[in-house]
């Protein structure tokens, strides 16, 4: 139904959408994923032809959107980021003007009133557009895209400023709609794409980071040999954490090792990697008992949809496809975030201010996110 | 193109621009045709269309202001531009909503006609023929005040900059006046409105004139719509 081929889109010298391709087929609703600024709406905006892409191809029903623009998006409902409302305008007239741009053929006032119900916004028909909560323009936003039921729709953070009733009755809507239309949707929350969505796509960066359904993102990555560990150290402060790593280190098999989060007061998270063949969960257990330290945790990562959002997007750089895990740095150096583009770049003999500084910027970085949200 | 149009014809009324743009011009033309006829005691209109050249180009950059900028602005252009229409649609929907606010107002002049013709018999010939010279000049007019409100998100930086485009292109006679060299002087005469426009109220109907104005607006027209699919390229 949807096929797109090496998308990318330029800004000058920015890569704002990089090479991204993958089918939908009919019937499937598939979620783009990714943090704020990814390139999920400039990629939506090609898919419906508001913007031409730099290189790369959309199909949309086998016709190109660029080559025949008006067959394809007659095909297309679209309900863009910020909803294409004319503030002006009653609710039902705007409709009504929405039915005639898109030239559409269905009996009139039926058909308009089955969208208004589907969306229940009945009860507003009559009332201007400017007067409506940002809930309600956001129904009428998506009104808009349902009318001349279009066998593609294609939503860009539908649930945005909904509550959290009608987040429910959307995301039924919108299952309801994916068994009959193909659903692209967008959303940087991650509990709605696992919820709604059949096939997910990572993107970061303008990069397509991971592909496939939940369960197959989350299983290519758990097999890792990961582990966390909550380990106490013997003075309770923070001087403990250099030590602890640097002897974690020191245990052969263990590829990689790096302080997490501080969890407790003076007790930190250690994410801790092995080559993939060696258990060494006895070596650390021995470790710590030698050094008289407390495991106070001990979990081998499952890897839940968030951690591998979380590791993907904030640059652990793990890309995988169809299942395959590559990993884009070197073993030695490791980027831990490269949010702003700017990197802390941790290698092996890392000293405390930069791992201190990781640490914060680690913090900030998850501020940062949820400010947006 | 139907129901850009139509959402437009709706727009300018509820967003009062209608009403505004009506009433001063029916103020300034009613001045006008008072002055320049009745005062007179003529049965001419041709001094009441000299006159009113001055307070279209004033007007009509009031009139096509919001018509694109506001669409970029508010973002309603993605539901436009998403939709199953061409964008010479969208822009002539737009450009053919406002000459049509720009004609019914212009068509007051019917009704003075009538007024005069309590008092004299009409002079038919020059009514019309200004009347048309009117019409084809704000056609051109409101094609560069479409095509300015397509180049920003700013409905005044629409306003003023039209107006001030269509201010060079009344002073182009001055410029050419005060030019010496003969080719400059004469491509910027062939270029003038005003002289063009001026002509027809001084009785005399110049096809040439005519179809220079919808030259005029085609092209104006023709630019907005590649600046629109110059957006999507960018």
């Amino acid at each position: 139904m949807i096929e797109v081929k090496n998308l990318t889109k330029k800004y000058g010298d920015k890569l704002a959408v990089d090479d991204i391709s993958f089918r939908v087929e009919k019937g499937e609703i598939l979620g783009f994923l990714g943090p704020n600024g990814a390139g999920k709406s400039t990629t939506m905006n090609m898919l419906t032809g508001y913007i031409s892409s730099t290189s790369g191809q959309v199909l949309i029903d086998g016709i190109d959107i660029l080559e025949e623009p008006n067959k394809a998006k007659a095909k297309i409902g679209y309900l863009p980021e910020i909803p294409p409302l004319y503030v002006d305008m009653t609710v039902a007239s705007y409709l009504d003007f929405v039915y005639d741009l898109k030239k559409c053929k269905l009996p009139r006032k039926s058909h308009i009133a089955d969208v208004c119900g589907l969306c229940r916004i009945t009860d507003v028909k009559d009332r201007i557009i400017r007067n409506l909560s940002k809930g309600y323009r956001q129904r009428v936003g998506l009104a808009q895209a349902l009318i001349g039921n279009p066998p593609v729709l294609i939503l860009d953070e539908p649930t945005v400023g909904l509550d959290p009733k009608q987040i429910i009755e959307i995301r039924t809507l919108i299952k309801k709609l994916g068994k009959k239309h193909t659903v692209i949707l967008s959303s940087h929350i991650l509990q709605e794409i696992q919820a709604v969505c059949d096939k997910i796509i990572i993107i970061n960066k303008g990069k397509k980071a991971a592909d496939g359904t939940a369960e197959e993102i989350a299983r290519s990555l758990t097999d890792k040999h990961r582990m966390t560990v909550r380990i106490e150290g013997t003075k309770g402060t923070k001087e403990d954490k250099d030590e602890i790593v640097r002897a974690l280190k020191s245990i052969s098999g263990i590829k990689y090792v790096r302080a997490d989060m501080m969890r407790e007061n003076g007790i930190f998270d250690y994410d801790v990697e092995s080559d993939g063949e060696t258990d060494v969960r006895r070596e650390i257990n021995e470790l710590c008992r030698s050094k008289n330290w407390n495991i106070l945790m001990f979990s081998l990562s499952e890897l839940s949809l968030e951690d591998i959002f979380l590791k993907i997007t904030l640059g652990d750089n793990i890309v995988v496809e169809d299942g395959e895990i590559r990993k884009e740095e070197t073993e030695k150096i490791r980027i831990n975030l490269k949010l702003d583009g700017e990197a802390e770049v941790e290698d092996d003999n890392d000293d405390d201010s930069s791992a201190e500084k990781a640490e914060s910027s680690k913090d900030n970085s998850e501020e940062k996110d949820g400010g947006k949200n | 193109m139907g129901a850009i149009y139509r959402r437009e014809m709706n727009a300018f009324f509820t967003s009062g621009i209608a009403y505004v743009y009506l009433a001063v011009y029916f103020f300034l033309s009613g001045v006008f045709f008072y002055n320049t006829t009745l005062a007179a005691a003529t049965t001419d209109t041709s001094g009441v269309f000299g006159s009113l050249f001055l307070v279209v180009l004033f007007l009509i950059p009031v009139l096509t202001m919001r018509l694109l900028s506001e669409e970029k602005k508010n973002k309603t252009d993605q539901g436009l531009l998403t939709a199953p229409v061409s964008l010479w649609s969208i822009v002539l929907g737009k450009y053919f909503a406002a000459l049509t606010l720009f004609v019914i107002a212009e068509s007051l002049i019917f009704v003075y006609a009538l007024i005069l013709s309590y008092f004299g018999s009409v002079v038919w010939a020059s009514l019309l023929g200004n009347y048309f010279a009117m019409l084809f000049l704000g056609a051109a007019f409101i094609a560069v005040g479409v095509f300015v409100s397509s180049l920003t998100e700013n409905q005044m930086a629409a306003a003023v900059i039209s107006f001030l485009a269509l201010l060079v292109l009344y002073l182009f006679d001055m410029i050419g006046n005060s030019v010496d060299i003969e080719i400059v002087k004469k491509l910027v005469e062939s270029l003038s409105f005003y002289s063009r426009y001026i002509e027809f109220t001084m009785g005399l109907f110049n096809l040439s004139s005519i179809i220079f104005f919808i030259s005029a607006a085609f092209l104006f027209n023709f630019l907005t719509v590649r600046v629109l699919e110059k957006r999507r390229w960018s």
